[in-house]
């Protein structure tokens, strides 16, 4: 393994190159499958049969907790990656370990919200719309759950092996990722929620 | 016994029960020769966990092969049945189901493993790498595309096939009117498949992005690496969508969702529209690495190069666009209006101009070329005037107040198989000759490979040139029977012939195998067609690092140069080279996702998480292994390149 040491460790040698490259692409048709949700979502958005509308549903508390709390955990991602750069371990632990703790706050209410949403008598079986809104909403959570599990298991290995160019490039790819996820939500927020509730 | 009821086939037939026996006998057949043999061992080291890119793409090609047999079949079904008017060999539900899984199978399990096979075995030989970007993703890949393709395949013996057609429009695709699992197959095993793709041109974007070996920039690439390049592009936009149609899909069908239903503000024509919106562009997953093949080869044996790369790689650039902006076409009569439907029908017929860039850009080619004519290369000249006949009454089908007449005729079956056979099947049988002896050390036979090539040139416009004239004359697509008066009969009977001829055509290319595999020459060094890419200066056998030393490049035809001008290719001294290690676990994940796409199918929700869990169990192991790769030893590098005649 060639390890250039003129670039950051994650970027240090041909295979963390090449893994960083791939992520992007992978994050490209990411892209295109929220698209996808959010076009259908735009489609079938007044398609609500005999079941409730988004502003009959929709509740602003838990919103806004999800979104300070997704959104501070990006911020978070951001400082443990600052703090990699930097060679600190021990700070780059911390962070990460806040992000992840954040977002499993995120799921929680994120959890809430669907039962919330069941009760109110919008199943996924309900109408178009809620099915839609459910999946969307699933689909960005399954994501962070998949982040969740991951995440842990690459700040358990880095524990272990310290700041290696294997480990950096496996944190740095999944800061990538949940940024990612923090975009998708900014775009959920207002086009779901904001936009539903007006 | 209940248990067990579920499993069995809604519709059965004697032929339906025979061929139950058979892919048990088969299977049986095959466990006991492995062991019989014991041939175990050697299947799992040297293929089942194989990352190597060569073996991964041999794997594709023998699937697309024996997928070719299966679609082959129900094609004949098909054709047999509507030779005569009032036939009554099929049923209409039997019917149904063998022309839903024929255009699946020939088409994602048929096409797409074809052309990714050929680009496994080629692009990294052609841009002088060791492998692709991500070895061990590209197993996981094909094990992906072979537990979708597999589990789509046992459907019309366990629990029913799908029988909504390839497209699967719902309401039809939906519980009401489709009530065995068959749509479930279709979601979930193009799902599986589909995943795999999309890892595909992950790892191929990232492969010809930053493997090219020094010197290679865009612009000297060969032009088949630039189709794949631009294939792959159109996979990472187009198959998410598809994931999110599927996924939808699955949720109306599985958990009693709205998304397609006719009722609490569902809408059907969402389904119509996304499927299209990644179903068009997937034609041109397929043409372009077609066009790329036919590129390679038309240059090789017009012994020139290829007249325009400029062009050719501007006009697939332009056909990329365009292909993601032209989807209504396949539904125009369904009520868009006039405007929507202008529109669409001029970014369709648009699409024309590049491709007929192409072609003449091939003609440019030919002409001033000093034209040799091999098998590749007969399949390649048959392919410029019979695929012009497909994309010109594609143009025809474009123009939406005319296709009110040709839609859902057989004159759109005519169009898309003169598209697709002439156009993608050609180019893969080219490709398959042409890089045989690359593959396997020996040359397929001219002379039976020329008889083949002819006999499956004329029957393609046997079969598919009378389905313009019924189709003009009214004659339905997916009709299982038709009367005497309607006077179908004549020309569905000569559509029967070309059929049989495919067939004929088709067995001629598996006596082919055989007889060269028994007969051929093994001595026909590293260049068997005087051909003028990278590909061609490694040696036969490709040693399993591909090149002992990086080429260095400095044009578009690197080897031609090599030869008639002298150019340096290899320089340097030989070291020891890394390689990825061979891994079992993409082979489990696959087997892990039939079972779980099974049991997903047939709503056993217990299994379902329990493979679930597995599944990602696998990554997780993954995550925490350590696995650095491993060197091949100088000495052993040394030996192979002298074993194999001489270090280059
Ligand atoms: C010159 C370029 C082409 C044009 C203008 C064109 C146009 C069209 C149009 C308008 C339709 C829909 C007709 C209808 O449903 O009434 C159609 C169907 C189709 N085309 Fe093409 N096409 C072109 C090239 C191709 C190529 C290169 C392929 C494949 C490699 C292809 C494969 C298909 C298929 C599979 C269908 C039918 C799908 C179905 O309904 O089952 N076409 N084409
Ligand atoms: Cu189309």
């Amino acid at each position: 393994m060639k390890i250039d040491h003129s670039l950051p460790l994650e970027y240090s040698t041909e295979q963390n190159r090449l893994k960083i490259l791939g992520f992007w692409i992978f994050l490209g048709a990411e892209i295109m499958l929220f698209a996808t949700l959010f076009a259908s979502y735009f489609v079938l958005v007044n398609g609500t049969g005999n079941g409730p509308s988004g502003a009959e549903i929709f509740e602003i508390t838990p919103v806004l907790a999800e979104t300070i709390l997704l959104l501070t955990s990006s911020f978070t991602i951001g400082l443990a990656i600052h703090a990699m750069r930097l060679g600190n371990k021990k700070a780059m632990l911390v962070f990460f370990g806040i992000t992840l703790v954040l977002g499993l706050a995120f799921l929680g209410v994120e959890i809430y919200e669907f039962v919330h949403y069941v009760h109110v008598g919008a199943g996924l079986q309900t109408s178009a719309f809620t099915a839609i809104l459910l999946t969307t909403l699933g689909t960005h959570g399954a994501h962070v759950t998949f982040g969740l599990f991951w995440g842990l298991f690459i700040l358990l290995q880095v524990k272990k092996n310290g700041l290696t160019p294997e480990t950096t490039n496996k944190s740095f790819i999944f800061s990538l990722y949940w940024h990612f996820l923090d975009v998708v939500w900014i775009f959920i927020f207002s086009f779901v929620y904001l936009k539903g509730m007006m | 016994m209940e248990f067990f009821e579920r499993f069995a086939v809604p519709h059965p037939s004697p032929a339906i029960y025979a061929s139950m026996v058979a892919i048990g006998l088969t299977v049986i057949a095959i466990f006991a020769g492995l062991t019989y043999f014991k041939k175990w061992g050697f299947l799992w080291r040297e293929w089942l966990t194989t990352v190597d890119h060569k073996r991964i793409g041999i794997m594709y090609l023998i699937s697309a092969i024996l997928m070719l047999f299966r679609g082959g079949a129900d094609a004949i079904m098909m054709r047999a049945q509507l030779a005569a008017p009032e036939n009554k060999l099929l049923d209409a539900q039997h019917y149904n189901e063998i022309f839903s899984t024929h255009g699946v199978v020939m088409i994602l399990f048929m096409a797409m493993p074809f052309i990714i096979g050929l680009m496994n075995f080629v692009i990294p030989l052609q841009i002088g790498a060791r492998d692709v970007a991500f070895p061990r993703l590209n197993a996981l890949s094909f094990w992906l595309f072979f537990a979708g393709a597999m589990l789509f395949n046992i459907s019309f013996v366990v629990g029913g096939s799908p029988d909504a057609g390839w497209t699967s429009y719902f309401p039809l695709a939906g519980n009401d009117f489709s009530q065995s699992v068959g749509t479930n197959y279709y979601m979930i095993a193009i799902q599986i498949a589909g995943l795999g793709t999309l890892m595909t041109g992950i790892n191929f974007l990232a492969t010809i992005l930053k493997m090219r070996a020094p010197g290679m920039t865009l612009m000297k690439m060969p032009m088949f690496t630039w189709s794949a390049f631009i294939a792959n592009i159109i996979i990472v936009f187009a198959f998410p969508v598809l994931t999110v149609a599927l996924a939808m899909g699955t949720l109306d069908r599985l958990f009693g969702a709205n998304f397609f239903t006719s009722n609490n503000g569902g809408m059907d024509m969402l389904w119509a529209n996304l499927f299209w919106v990644w179903g068009h562009p997937e034609v041109y997953i397929l043409i372009l690495p077609a066009f790329g093949i036919y590129s390679e080869v038309i240059s090789t044996f017009a012994r020139r190069n290829l007249y325009g790369y400029k062009s050719m790689v501007g006009s697939m650039v332009i056909i990329s666009v365009l292909s993601f902006v032209v989807w209504v076409h396949h539904f125009f009569t369904m009520g868009q209006g006039a405007f929507v439907n202008s529109i669409f029908s001029i970014t369709t017929m648009a699409i024309a101009v590049p491709t007929g860039v192409k072609i003449f850009n091939w003609l440019f080619t030919l002409h001033k070329g000093k034209i040799v004519i091999t098998t590749p290369m007969l399949y390649s000249l048959l392919f410029i005037p019979l695929f012009t006949i497909g994309g010109v009454t594609g143009v025809m089908l474009g123009m939406s107040a005319a296709d009110y007449q040709y839609h859902n005729t057989m004159f759109l079956v005519a169009h898309f198989h003169m598209v697709i056979i002439p156009g993608v099947v050609f180019a893969m049988l080219a490709g398959l000759t042409y890089y045989w002896p690359k593959m396997f050390g020996f040359m397929l036979n001219e002379r039976i490979g020329k008889w083949s090539a002819w006999t499956i040139g004329i029957s393609t416009l046997v079969a598919f040139m009378p389905m313009f004239f019924s189709g003009l004359d009214g004659q339905a697509r997916r009709m299982y029977t038709y009367s005497e008066a309607s006077g179908f009969a004549i020309w569905n009977m000569i559509s029967f012939i070309g059929a049989a001829g495919l067939a004929v055509g088709f067995a001629l290319i598996v006596y082919n195998i055989y007889y060269s595999f028994r007969y051929a020459s093994r001595d026909i060094g590293s260049d068997p067609w005087d051909a003028r890419t990278l590909e061609w200066s490694t040696h036969t056998p490709v040693p399993e690092y591909n090149f002992a030393k990086i080429p260095q490049i400095d044009s578009v035809e690197p080897f031609w140069d090599q030869k008639k001008h002298g150019k340096k290719l290899f320089e340097g001294e030989l070291e020891k080279i890394h390689m990825p290690n061979n891994s079992g676990i993409p082979f489990i994940m696959g087997i892990l996702f039939f079972l779980w796409g099974f049991s997903f199918i047939f709503a056993m929700w217990i299994p379902v998480i329990i493979f679930t869990l597995a599944i990602f169990g696998c990554m997780a192991y993954q995550s925490f292994e350590k696995d650095h790769g491993r060197y091949i030893p100088l000495e052993e590098v040394e030996e192979t390149e002298n074993k194999l005649g001489g270090n280059r």
